[in-house]
């Protein structure tokens, strides 16, 4: 699992990239309340807005972690947004990306230097 | 159940506790009385007043004329009267109990002000009227412009704004024109703390700028190397509160100043917090640029209710030129507006910010406010407002956390939510909670680098009695979510009309409903 500062994370798996936000970001948020997650086909840019999140607290945009056409959102989650908080890095994910550079996953954070970086927030 | 001679309960909360035998068959229930919208009353044909016919109405629309009812619900007086009394039931207001909605500076709004604001000379007036005919309402505009000027420090005021965001618009407007009058267009970042209003960085971005956040330090207050490290040539203003909206004086607020002139920035104070320092502080002694105030916060007028509100903008001597029509002028032959920029005495104006000159109402409510209070009862509506704050501060901080301990605060006091840890209540929870005690919850989860933040502004409107037994229900409701009764805080509220709603759906999918009576058709001619 690769991590950016906006504390989105990837897991790969072939061509797929599979995106969420970190547990940190959910507990920061608190109850998420809505997801809105983009449909498949969009082409997103690395930092493009991928999806909005909005919890009891303020609603925030999650940025594109990678580049290509997403393939899938996840559906569920406008039903059971709660799910973000329950299962912020499985089941809580927002949408799966098919890579179009995936040299830039390489350059994200593993989880080793996210929690560094967390440790100085 | 302690009971009176004819057998009711004496205490209205022994009545709430006694078991419920059956729902009520009509929906309403006691005092409070269902309600139907508008529309879905059946009531087409009725009218509340009793009109002659018009006289044989001759017409140039052709057609244009409309041939299908319009559509208007029909009421008698009495229903209309009872219907919006009937919602009034529905909801909190300052009227009803204690509002301690933190930054919103909820406050009575005396019955003088509102006495004051229906003379004729003041509301029966027409934005059109030739300014000879409105020499008193000019007066006062005028009147209120000076006190405003006076208790801020600062040489000009735009009064036209509607509101505190408005005003934020009119004050970074002014300084977009003075950077580039000066040949300084390409300044294009603006500077704001994490803490800051929402409305800061959505104005700043509205009038073209890029928003850059600026650093809190570990006691809530602008973080000065951060601040430092981030102005420069690029940099138009920094929007500020303060007090800030943890409820903290900027201790550094001239050295604040002094930083942002010397590069070349204009310092923008958001106003919402006036009330903590009137008549103790000047905002203009400050170094501030522009700051705009909220009538209705700090001068007592209605929050909403009866149309557009107030946000005048002081401005500074470098911000004044541009200051937006109208401006306000007297000679030997009284009070006289001018209305278009580039007009003799107006060259420099942005332009203007709304059609007419403002909301007199609200000029009149505020002027009767500082007439009623004089300089030294606006002092001390600020002092009591803190001393209010700290009083709560003080009277909760061994059951709930404030989020800065240290020190006193200004008019708000401000809690986080470490001390609902493993309780399994939320600060939601404990804000809906709040509800079935008979009070409006905090402003809760602002400002955004407070986990779970609770902001509890009482103002000076609340007795020394009145604070006790808000104090007594937040803490008799924090002791009962750490004794582990979590069922009371998730389901709540359970004694308002209507129980939680999912406010996100009611927002993002708003369902919209009602079932319309089949108008009437119009009467043949």
């Amino acid at each position: 699992m690769r991590f950016t500062k906006d504390h989105e994370w990837v897991v790969v798996q072939g061509d797929i990239a599979t995106v969420g936000i970190t547990a940190y970001a959910a507990e920061q948020l608190g109850d998420v309340v809505f997801v809105e997650v983009p449909e498949a086909g969009k082409t997103v840019k690395q930092g493009d807005g991928l999806a909005v999140v909005e919890s009891v607290k303020a609603a925030s945009d999650v940025y594109a972690p990678v580049s290509g056409e997403v393939v899938e959102g996840n559906a569920e989650l406008s039903d059971t947004p709660e799910t973000v908080n329950a299962l912020p890095e499985s089941g809580g994910w927002f949408a799966k990306i098919k890579l179009s550079n995936p040299a830039e996953v390489d350059a994200l954070m593993d989880r080793d230097a996210y929690e560094a970086f967390l440790s100085t927030l | 159940m302690s009971m009176n001679n004819v057998g009711r309960p004496t205490r209205p909360e022994a009545a709430n506790d006694a078991p419920v035998a059956h729902e009520t068959l009509t929906g309403a229930r006691g005092l409070l009385q269902d309600e139907a919208l508008i529309f879905e009353r059946d009531g087409w044909n009725k009218t509340g007043v009793d009109l002659p016919e018009a006289a044989a109405p001759s017409s140039d629309l052709a057609g244009l004329l409309r041939s299908e009812p319009i559509g208007l619900p029909g009421l008698s007086e009495p229903e209309a009267v009872r219907h919006y009394v009937r919602l009034s039931q529905k909801n909190h207001a300052i009227d009803l109990a204690l509002y301690p909605l933190g930054s919103c500076t909820m406050k009575h709004n005396p019955r003088l002000n509102e006495k004051m604001a229906r003379l004729p000379g003041f509301s029966d007036i027409h934005p059109l009227q030739p300014t000879s005919t409105v020499q008193g309402a000019l007066q006062l505009m005028d009147r209120l412009a000076h006190w405003l000027k006076t208790l801020t420090g600062m040489p000009a005021v735009a009064l036209s704004p509607k509101a505190g965001a408005h005003g934020e618009l009119c004050g970074l407007l002014a300084i977009r024109a003075a950077h580039e009058a000066a040949g300084n267009g390409h300044r294009k970042t603006v500077l704001a703390p994490t803490s800051a209003h929402g409305t800061n960085p959505a104005t700043a971005a509205f009038v073209g700028y890029t928003v850059v956040e600026i650093a809190q330090t570990e006691d809530g207050r602008v973080d000065l190397k951060d601040l430092e490290s981030k102005l420069g040539d690029h940099v138009a203003a920094i929007m500020v509160t303060n007090p800030n909206t943890c409820g903290l004086f900027e201790r550094d607020v001239v050295e604040i100043a002094r930083l942002t002139h010397a590069a070349g920035a204009y310092f923008y104070c958001d106003g919402a917090n006036f009330n903590a320092i009137v008549g103790r502080v000047r905002p203009g002694d400050l170094g501030v640029d522009a700051m705009h105030i909220n009538l209705h916060k700090t001068f007592s007028t209605p929050h909403g209710g009866g149309g557009p509100g107030a946000g005048p903008v002081v401005l500074s001597e470098a911000l004044a030129p541009f200051a937006p029509t109208p401006w306000l002028v007297h000679d030997g032959d009284g009070f006289d507006l001018v209305e278009h920029a580039g007009e003799a005495s107006a060259e420099t104006a942005f332009g203007r910010m709304s059609a007419f000159h403002g909301q007199m109402g609200m000029y009149v409510r505020a002027y009767a406010y500082m007439l009623s209070h004089g300089a030294d009862g606006l002092k001390q509506a600020a002092e009591d407002a803190v001393l209010n704050a700290n009083y709560i501060k003080a009277r909760l901080k061994d059951v709930m956390s404030p989020a800065f301990p240290e020190g006193p605060c200004m008019h708000e006091a401000l809690f986080d939510d470490s001390w609902l840890e493993g309780t399994g209540v939320t600060t939601l929870d404990f804000a809906k909670a709040m509800i079935d005690e008979g009070f409006h919850p905090m402003t809760m989860y602002f400002p955004l680098v407070v986990h779970g933040a609770m902001l509890i502004e009482p103002t000076e409107t609340e007795s020394r009695q009145e604070l006790d037994r808000f104090v007594a229900a937040l803490r008799a409701l924090a002791g009962a979510a750490k004794a582990g009764d979590a069922e009371r805080f998730k389901g709540a509220p359970f004694h308002a009309p209507l129980r939680r709603l999912d406010e996100t759906q009611a927002a993002r999918k708003p369902r919209l409903r009602w079932k319309p009576v089949a108008p009437a058709p119009l009467a043949a001619e």
